[in-house]
């Protein structure tokens, strides 16, 4: 299985369009930063660090993927391959050009694969972030670096967590900025993170049988690094049961980039 | 020297006898679980490849069951299972997030056939914010199942078992956090029938209990969210059948008739609780207990462990409503864990009266109370005195009164007022019966000085005994009132509002 992500990676690096310019100009600066992750990098080690680097201060919108689209219409849904979506990609717009009236345009865009988030962001000179880069963004909260001690902090996010995704989803920015400044990190849509499939390696997380994926493995992870850190589980759990075609409701993503 | 030696012989005797009875029992006793009656295990539990053409399982939703299988060789099932998220009710005027199997708590119950094999299916809606799995009880192999059924929002998973064991198994979701998966509603019931089928009986209903976390207090209203650390804590805020308060009780009440048996598959979803399941009024004539193989008989309350079941069954003799609990009682009636079993039907007197007796006992209570059933009956009779109402006050007073106000009517300096030669008390006799229906609290001057405390509505009492309490209070101490009627105090309770949760 990890093989064939491996290849269809490097299938949908050729595949994808080439730079059209850098970074988005909304993109704020982090790190370079050490912290602790609840996903220890190696046994008997906590700290994480990373280098610096710019990140979307919101998710990419219906309004931008269309524009990428009309741009690279090999990425239009009547000509992906399965391979690199699954049927439900891009399915709530009206045409495979045409956003219509369940896919407002400062809507975040959802139902897209980690193929096509992927070329998107490169498509901009970018990438998508790592989840190291994105568990450090988002552990902040509206006015410290590290909330993720804050008991009130971790009720919202599990709150959003227990409201299905029946309803429309919000415009994107509403919500009030992080300690970064960056939006929407949580409440509106789960991202995509490059190494997605790199976070849970057992796909029943009660097992805790071999060393290296006690360290993996969610309640592996919940009982050696950070037990309270259940929000944060929650999402290494949704993003390990993906495969890189498949596109969900209430999936999208943000892009990153070095910073230089 | 002769008793002794028939002393020795009936002993021996008796020794000889019980030997026999004691043999006869064991090898007899279906329930012994000797290894005579051993059923062999997952080792006898496969009959071979399926037969015939793929079945699709019949799902039901709770307190329904599928009916009996009544099929005598080993097929291939079909089981389509669909997550989804809901905003149900969890109490009147609650809701809660509920992540279901099926769309309901406890999700579908399903049932198959030992040396069945079972494609399930699981499907995950789209609606979904989480991706879950399923592990069932019921299956052989690693996980259960959750590790072949991990599945995103907007996606399906298949994985193939074989039912080795037969039993009454719990399924649930095992994605992390598990336990937070399962407090939100994740877990049911399947029922893996032994070859021969079970017994058949009038009803098969189908019960799980389960324990939630809310950030808001039992029964307060709108949406409520899960509250992770109360789940630690194992504090539930309900214990509930059915995943709802009202979800079997009222007009949702299992239905049965008198001279019925009834079967009741029970499981413990948890995922912290353990059940002590009873029904207020039967015994059990049998359970299977920890949904095993094995029955125990006439048992009162029994255990069901978080993760477990139990199948219990009894028939029903006397008309009348069953109360099902989890006789860790203040979990009934504090909690929410109690359900509903009506039996109609003739009465049988010769097994269950009724009440026939109902009169009064007084204990000690006897002589102090003899002057309120006087007052009663002179009123009735038209002829009630003063001194009547006087002397059945005194007694009522010393019972609802005095525990603040005092047997002397002094109060607690600063704390509760006086009503011995007291000037709030004599001013305003309206006001006075005002005060003891609709209680009174904030500031009052008493005697010159100040009182700022509550005394609660005492509109339990009837008009009577508002009547004979205050004339009573009203003319002792030193103080010298008139009489306080009956008719008074119905006129004050008619044009006043009681406050908001008093008696009316």
């Amino acid at each position: 299985m990890r093989l064939t992500v491996c290849l269809l990676l490097l299938a949908g690096t050729s595949l994808a369009a080439t730079s059209t310019g850098g970074a988005g100009t909304d993109s704020v600066t982090l790190g370079p930063a050490k912290f602790e992750s609840v996903l220890p990098p190696a046994p008997g080690k906590r700290a994480v660090a990373l280098a610096s680097f710019r990140l979307d201060r919101r998710p990419v919108t219906n309004a931008e993927f269309l524009a990428f689209v009309r741009e690279h219409p090999r990425w239009r849904r009547d000509r992906i391959p399965r391979l690199f979506a699954d049927a439900q990609y891009l399915s709530h717009w009206q045409g495979a050009d045409r956003l219509g009236e369940s896919a407002l345009p400062a809507q975040p865009v959802t139902r897209v694969s980690w193929f096509a988030a992927k070329a998107y962001c490169e498509s901009r000179g970018a990438r998508l972030a790592t989840w190291y880069e994105w568990e450090y963004a988002a552990a902040a909260g509206p006015a410290v670096a590290d909330a993720r001690r804050d008991p009130a902090w971790r009720q919202t996010i599990l709150n959003w967590y227990a409201r299905p995704s029946s309803k429309p989803l919000a415009a994107v920015g509403q919500e009030s900025a992080n300690y970064y400044g960056l939006q929407d990190l949580h409440g509106l849509v789960w991202e995509w993170v490059l190494d997605f499939n790199a976070l849970l390696i057992s796909n029943d997380s009660r097992e805790q049988g071999g060393a290296n994926r006690l360290k993996f493995c969610g309640e592996g992870a919940l009982s050696t690094a950070d037990r309270d850190n259940y929000a944060v589980l929650m999402r290494i759990a949704y993003l390990s049961a993906l495969e890189a075609n498949y596109t969900t409701g209430n999936l999208g993503f943000r892009c990153a980039l070095e910073a230089s | 020297m002769n008793i002794g030696t028939s002393t020795l012989l009936s002993f021996l005797l008796v020794l000889l006898l019980s030997m026999t009875t004691g043999c006869t029992r064991s090898s007899d006793d279906p329930a012994a679980g000797s290894a005579v009656t051993d059923t062999g295990g997952s080792a006898s539990g496969d009959f071979g490849p399926p037969q015939g053409e793929p079945i699709k399982a019949v799902l039901t939703s709770p307190p329904d069951v599928p009916p009996p299988l009544n099929r005598s060789h080993p097929a291939k099932v079909i089981v389509e299972l669909e997550v989804r998220e809901l905003e149900k009710e969890i109490s009147e005027g609650v809701t809660y997030t509920f992540w279901t199997f099926g769309g309901t708590v406890p999700g579908s119950f399903i049932r198959i056939r030992q040396g069945d094999t079972v494609e399930f299916h699981l499907l995950n809606h789209p609606d979904s914010k989480m991706p879950h799995n399923i592990d069932l009880h019921g299956v052989t192999g690693p996980g259960g199942g959750a590790s072949s059924t991990f599945t995103a929002p907007g996606h399906r998973s298949q994985f193939t078992f074989k039912a080795l064991n037969q039993g009454l198994f719990v399924y649930h979701c095992a994605t992390a956090p598990v336990g937070m998966h399962v407090a939100n509603g994740m877990y049911g019931l399947i029922l893996v029938e032994p070859p021969e089928g079970l017994t058949p009986v009038d009803h098969e209903y189908y019960v799980m209990q389960g324990d939630f976390y809310t950030v808001g207090k039992y029964r307060e209203k709108g949406l409520q969210s899960f509250d992770m650390q109360k789940a630690i804590d194992e504090n539930p805020t309900y214990v509930l059948f059915n995943g709802s308060e009202g979800a079997l009780v009222g007009d949702k009440a299992l239905q049965a008739k008198t001279g019925e048996t009834v079967r009741l598959y029970v499981g413990n979803g948890g995922p912290n609780l353990v059940s002590s399941f009873h029904v207020i009024g039967e015994i059990f004539d049998k359970v299977w207990f920890e949904g095993g193989t094995r029955f125990q008989e006439n048992v009162q309350t029994t255990l069901i462990p978080s993760g477990g079941a139990a199948i219990a069954e009894f028939r029903l003799e006397v008309p009348g409503s069953y109360i099902l609990v989890d006789h860790s009682i203040f979990r009934a009636f504090n909690k929410g864990a109690l359900a509903m079993l009506k039996a109609d039907g003739p009465e049988n007197k010769l097994i269950y009266s009724g009440k026939e007796v109902d009169a009064d006992y007084l204990g000690d209570k006897a002589g102090s109370l003899t002057a309120v059933s006087e007052a009663v009956m002179a009123r009735a009779q038209g002829r009630l005195t003063k001194e009547q109402q006087i002397s059945a006050g005194k007694a009522q007073y010393t019972g609802t009164c005095s525990v603040c106000h005092q047997g002397n009517g002094q109060g607690l300096p600063g704390v509760f007022p006086p009503l011995a030669k007291s000037d709030f008390l004599m001013a305003n006799k309206r006001r006075a019966i005002e005060t003891v229906l609709n209680g009174l609290s904030g500031a009052v001057t008493v005697n010159g000085k100040q009182y700022n405390s509550v005394m609660p509505p005492m509109s339990q009492l009837t008009d009577d005994e508002v009547a004979n309490i205050l004339t009573y209070a009203m003319s002792s101490w030193g103080n010298q009132g008139a009489a306080v009627s009956k008719e008074e105090v119905t006129q004050v309770r008619a044009t006043t509002k009681r406050a908001e949760g008093a008696a009316e």
